[in-house]
């Protein structure tokens, strides 16, 4: 599925990295861990995360993933903004809650890390 | 009992190549390795032309399709069943299956696969989510293929970025060259943490390192300087590459680690609830690092400081 595909489903919109929004993704992590993400996510997969800051941008950069997701309608510092620019990576924001977020990509056949 | 060391290597390779399917297995989708604009026949056609069609296109199975949906499919068992009767001048809607078994266009590979071993048939008619209608036919032969042609695009890539890191150092006249790397970290700074892993990171992508290999030297690394930042006053990340391995090293100043032990163990942490608000100190640092590395080694002085250094084969 691609990004715009996911954030459309999560009537979301994106922060950053609106030029990747045709890349596909198929496996998604949901975590407020970082070292959770690190540890178990896959490379070129969606992170969705209450976790607004500096450190999530980070993680996806050391794990190669392909986007984030902040749910609940997360306010994020513009220097968390701006670091996702430089990183080419690709920040989305929904208005739902986690559990409902990933109950909707569970639904359309998005798969879990493991 | 004596270990073997081919024993193990054997079984660690192929539970890589068996991740390295299922990954692509998820990654990959039906159209990607389906047959596209397959044969299909009308339920009207008669089973005597189906016969010779079958003999023609040298296939097993056919979609029966009305105005581009699945009505059914019909296989060479049900022909040969038809053959073996007494019966004449059937239909195709009289002698095929009805009830098929489709999988869409867009999904992965791995329901596919799924189906082809819960199922037991050998092929399934590929429908498109949006119209409704035949796409294609995937047969488990095709998911082969498209596996094997898949492993061979990323065997090339892996082979570029190959030459790439062993011509640099070919380009280095010396009977033995280590490239090293200094990055200074600051305790408590968590705007800054990330920074000198992430240059580390972009460092040794290149110096054309293989991405898998990058990407645990870069998640140990963020590991041991989140751990820096969190527990230290700061200190240094060196990092040395050799053709063959890159050892890390993580030296800090700070109070040291009591228990080393203790701290190894998943889940154990002494972080306060600042650290745990911004994604970490949930214990997992030190096992992540030693799950990243082959080898890994934590020395530690209370009241001095901690050094962490580990090795990943390049």
């Amino acid at each position: 599925m691609t990004l715009d595909e996911i954030c459309r489903l999560l009537e979301g919109e994106f922060l950053s990295g609106q030029a990747k929004r045709g890349e596909e993704v198929s496996i998604v992590g949901a975590t407020d861990l970082m070292s959770d993400a690190l540890a178990y996510m896959k490379p070129k997969s969606l992170l969705l995360t209450g976790l607004a800051n500096i450190q999530v941008v980070r993680t996806a950069e050391m794990a190669d993933l392909k986007a984030v997701c902040f749910v609940r309608g997360k306010q994020l510092e513009a220097s968390v903004i701006e670091e996702a620019r430089s990183e080419e990576l690709p920040l989305m924001r929904t208005p739902f809650p986690m559990f409902k977020a990933c109950g909707i990509l569970w639904q359309k056949g998005l798969n879990p890390c493991f | 009992m004596e270990k073997n060391p081919h024993k193990d290597s054997d079984r660690d390779t192929r539970a890589i190549f068996i991740s390295k399917v299922q990954e692509l297995a998820y990654e990959m989708k039906v159209e990607q390795v389906m047959t596209p604009n397959a044969v299909s026949v009308p339920p009207e056609m008669r089973m005597d032309d189906l016969r010779i069609l079958m003999q023609k296109e040298r296939i097993s199975g056919v979609p029966v399709v009305t105005g581009g949906a699945v009505q059914g499919l019909v296989s060479i068992e049900d022909l040969m069943n038809y053959l073996a009767s007494d019966e004449k001048g059937r239909t195709v809607a009289e002698k095929m299956s009805k009830k098929v078994t489709t999988v869409f266009k867009d999904d992965p590979l791995t329901r596919a696969v799924n189906l082809f071993d819960m199922t037991g048939f050998g092929r399934f008619p590929v429908v498109d989510r949006g119209t409704g209608k035949l796409a294609g036919v995937i047969t488990k032969g095709d998911i082969v293929k498209g596996f094997l042609k898949r492993l061979e695009v990323e065997y090339h890539e892996e082979e570029i970025h190959r030459y790439r890191a062993s011509h640099f150092f070919e380009d280095i006249v010396a009977d033995k060259a280590t490239l090293t790397f200094h990055y200074g970290v600051k305790g408590g700074d968590f705007a800054k943490a990330g920074r000198a892993s992430s240059g580390l990171k972009k460092t040794l992508s290149r110096l054309g390192i293989k991405p898998e290999v990058i990407r645990r030297v870069a998640i140990a690394s963020y590991e041991a300087e989140m751990n820096m930042v969190i527990y230290s006053k700061g200190g240094r990340l060196s990092a040395e590459v050799t053709p063959e391995i890159i050892k890390v090293t993580a030296t800090d100043v700070g109070p040291g680690i009591p228990d080393v032990e203790k701290a190894m163990q998943p889940g154990y942490s002494t972080a306060s609830p600042w650290v745990r608000e911004m994604g970490f100190g949930a214990g997992m640092g030190l096992p992540n690092i030693k799950k990243c590395s082959d080898h890994m080694v934590v020395n530690s002085v209370v009241g001095t400081g901690t050094t962490v250094e580990f090795i990943i084969g390049v």
